[in-house]
């Protein structure tokens, strides 16, 4: 450093190109033109992640923050909420306003979206709003006493609570759902009822399954693995075919090859009963349980824990394992010492795939996991698809993705992103 | 070779989006897949198609309520038709996800009946007109229970007296009721009871002495495919299921209409469908008197019309007569349980998270 200091200080004549231009400055304009070059090449692809994936992930995770669905179609009641301070007993002046909008939105045909918004926090109160909106007409002034006679629970506090957290566009509270925690009447969060609670127990059963099954990959393929490296290329090849064909094949038909395989009138079963190793009355239950999300997810992710450990056990020199022999090394501490330490980053690899994989699966343990084999991504697909909660989905997802990477920046304090070889 | 490619790829593009254009004449109905789509593929959509020179499509989903709301939101309705259950068209229809549909455009009766006052109580919504009623029952194999077979809904629940695996559908709905039934609530106080709190707790209790041998289902298919495979000895079905695998395939199953769940099936057509006109032809034309009584000869389920009754004949074989397997029929009704759409529309929501809950701390 300090010498590169001292040269540059020395005074020198500039170098220049034929036509007088600093040679620097020419240099610097001719890799501009290079590198603009080269992002025309990547625009298309950059242009197709944004489109089909930066943008619609965005909008998605937007949503588990923002859910406008109260706070558009009720702006009057919105209005008093953002006036008064949290905990307010509703005055008049709240039941004038709430009275307004119900009957608005009841117009607009938006009372059912008010109605089930408010019914994600308090239960039972969708047919409120929407009762309400067919009455809405009717009333009059005063409006307290008008609202609270077509039904009681209009003066419920955490009725009122619940209006005022969905009074705002923004909220947190979705995540508070989706830590099984709710918004309490005195504004803060508590746990809800332990018969409600499922998205953080079901999250740790997800890590612990993603997990567990990678492990069982990784010591199902690692001698797979190193068969493929080191036998002769007739056989090899022939071994390949056989990882690579279930891996072509169409995920849905591998779940439903198995679940042919795992039922209890099944191939597995019919054969142990007919062997004489279990009798008729005992046939094991394989699927419909956590034993069959594990075991169908293990043999529809193996491929990927298979081939980088084949990639990086190719590059492996036979050599020096035999070397370590040579110097007396039994076969253990051969392989121990010199041979694994060199698999680590196709083992990495593999182990993150295979986990991150595990970690959103939702068909397969959907299929053949009946009750105790859901997995978290199940519950992101209930919200989605069939309570249409997108919001409590949204932020589901993104604690999924939060621990994803969560794990992946671990991974690369402790091994290194840059070890890892895919293939 | 570049430009011979583009061409004929432009060329090729344009001949595709005419035939788009020229096959517009079309209506897209979903359903539930399997022997109730066949139903209606053979009762509604092949006369239509005959009669108006309109093409049916038919998609099938678990449940057709829920890719709606995605459709609406996303702005890109694929469907014209909506076959739902009540609770799903009356809350879609409050949320402003569906089209309303004029009652007086339906066509009477025969003898003139307004269809307002054909149609069953409470078979036409703002959004949505009933086609058929069907039930919720449960079914078990005969060969596994040669003597003494179960004929109460309690039986269902009874794992000592009659052992081996059940299926039931993977949600709160109707497993709730019939378990407060199993355990001795009479039918008019059901839903009263399950308003409260400890109501809702009995009906896990009793979920809960069997919870380890259940296997749950989503897809109407299943439970005659987890009957046939020997998967399961019961299970909760769509009555119409049962019977096609039972009259229609010859299937060992017999039906315990004992604490039946009936409730209405609608057609309803989401907001902004494409082929909005066809869609309301189509309803029309499916939910007249005598449509609604030809789809009894495809499937056990009951006509949402009064004047409908009166056709319902014989099965497609010619020799089974549907009335004693209909959800409506007298004999079957004496101690059903008319589904609560009020009920279900307001606590879904809670107690489908409760459910999942308390399925995942299995």
């Amino acid at each position: 450093m300090a010498q590169i200091a001292i040269s540059d200080a020395e005074p020198r004549a500039e170098l220049a190109t034929a036509d007088g231009m600093p040679l620097k400055a020419a240099l610097a304009r001719a890799s501009r033109r290079a590198q603009r070059r080269a992002l025309f090449l990547v625009l298309p692809l950059l242009l197709f992640v944004v489109v089909t994936f930066v943008i619609p992930i965005g909008q998605m995770l937007y949503r588990s923050v923002h859910n406008p669905a109260f706070s558009s179609n009720m702006p009057n009641v919105s209005a008093w909420f953002a006036a008064t301070e949290p905990g307010t007993e509703p005055d008049e002046a709240a039941f004038a306003a709430l009275a307004a909008d119900v009957a608005a939105a009841a117009e607009a045909k938006t009372i059912g979206v008010v109605g089930t918004r408010i019914n994600y926090e308090v239960s039972g109160t969708r047919s409120l709003f929407t009762s309400a909106g067919r009455a809405a007409d009717e009333l009059a002034p005063p409006f307290r006493d008008a609202v609270l006679a077509m039904d009681e629970q209009w003066g419920d506090p955490a009725l009122w609570t619940a209006m005022r957290g969905a009074s705002s566009a923004h909220t947190p509270n979705f995540y508070v759902a989706a830590l099984d925690r709710q918004v309490g009447p005195d504004g803060g969060i508590e746990r809800v009822d332990a018969n409600q609670r499922i998205y953080v127990p079901l999250f740790w059963r997800t890590m612990f399954l993603s997990a567990l099954i990678a492990a069982v990959c990784l010591v199902i393929g690692f001698p797979v693995a190193h068969l493929l490296a080191t036998l002769p290329l007739k056989y090899s090849n022939l071994l390949m075919i056989l990882v690579l064909l279930p891996f072509w094949t169409s995920l849905l038909v591998r779940t439903t090859s198995w679940m042919v395989l795992l039922q209890s009138e099944g191939v597995v079963n019919n054969a142990l009963v007919a062997t004489g190793v279990i009798s008729d009355e005992n046939r094991i239950q394989m699927m419909y349980n956590q034993a069959g999300t594990i075991i169908a997810m293990t043999h529809i992710l193996l491929p990927f824990m298979i081939l980088p450990l084949y990639s990086v056990m190719r590059t492996i020199k036979p050599t020096y394992v035999r070397a370590a022999r040579s110097l007396g090394a039994s076969s253990w501490t051969a392989f121990r010492r010199v041979y694994l330490p060199q698999t680590v980053p196709g083992i990495g690899a593999g182990i993150l795939l295979v986990f991150i994989l595990a970690v959103g699966y939702y068909i397969t343990p959907a299929l053949v996991g009946g009750a105790s084999g859901q997995l978290f991504s199940n519950m992101i697909a209930f919200h989605m698809q069939k309570s249409l909660n997108w919001s409590l989905a949204a932020a589901l997802a993104a604690l999924l993705l939060g621990a994803v990477l969560l794990l992946y920046w671990l991974y690369d304090r402790l091994i290194g992103i840059d070890n890892m070889k895919l293939g | 070779m570049t430009l011979r490619l583009l061409l004929a790829s432009t060329a090729a593009a344009a001949v595709a989006l005419g035939a788009a254009r020229a096959s517009a004449n079309e209506v897209t109905v979903m359903s539930w897949g399997g022997a109730y789509t066949q139903s209606q593929v053979e009762a509604y959509h092949k006369p239509f198609a005959a009669e108006t020179g309109i093409k049916v499509i038919s998609v099938d989903a678990d449940n057709p309520a829920t890719p709606i709301k995605a459709m609406v939101e996303a702005g890109n309705v694929t469907i014209d038709v909506a076959d739902l259950e009540y609770a799903d068209a009356i809350r879609l229809c409050d949320e402003g996800l569906l089209e309303e549909i004029d009652h007086s455009v339906l066509p009477p009766a025969p003898d003139g009946t307004p269809a307002t006052e054909d149609f069953l109580p409470g078979a036409l919504t703002d959004c949505a007109v009933t086609s058929i009623v069907f039930s919720t029952i449960y079914a078990y194999d005969t060969t596994k229970f040669p003597e003494n077979p179960p004929t109460t809904i309690a039986d269902f629940f009874d794992i000592e007296k009659f052992p081996g695996k059940r299926a039931l559908r993977k949600g709160a709905k109707a497993n709730l009721e019939l378990a407060l039934m199993a355990d001795g609530v009479p039918n008019e106080e059901v839903y009263g009871v399950l308003e409260t709190e400890e109501g809702v707790d009995r009906a896990f209790a009793v979920l809960e002495r069997i919870k380890d041998d259940v296997i749950w289902w989503e897809a109407g298919a299943q439970p005659p495919q987890l009957l046939a495979d020997g998967e399961v000895v019961m299970t909760t079905a769509y009555n119409g299921r049962i019977f096609g695998a039972q009259v229609g395939e010859g299937k060992p199953f017999q039906i315990v209409w004992d604490g039946q769940i009936y409730e209405y099936d609608l057609f309803a057509i989401p907001k902004g469908a494409p082929n909005l006109e066809n869609a309301i032809e189509f309803i029309k034309f499916s939910t007249d008197t005598q449509r609604l009584a030809d789809q009894a000869k495809w499937i056990a389920y009951g006509p949402g019309r009064k004047s409908s009754a009166a056709l319902v004949g014989l099965y497609q074989d010619g020799k089974t007569d549907m009335a004693p397997h209909m959800p409506t029929s007298p004999e079957n009704l004496r101690t059903a349980l008319a589904s609560s759409y009020e009920f279900w529309v307001a606590r879904d929501t809670e107690l489908n998270e409760r459910f999942n809950a308390w399925l995942a701390a299995g």
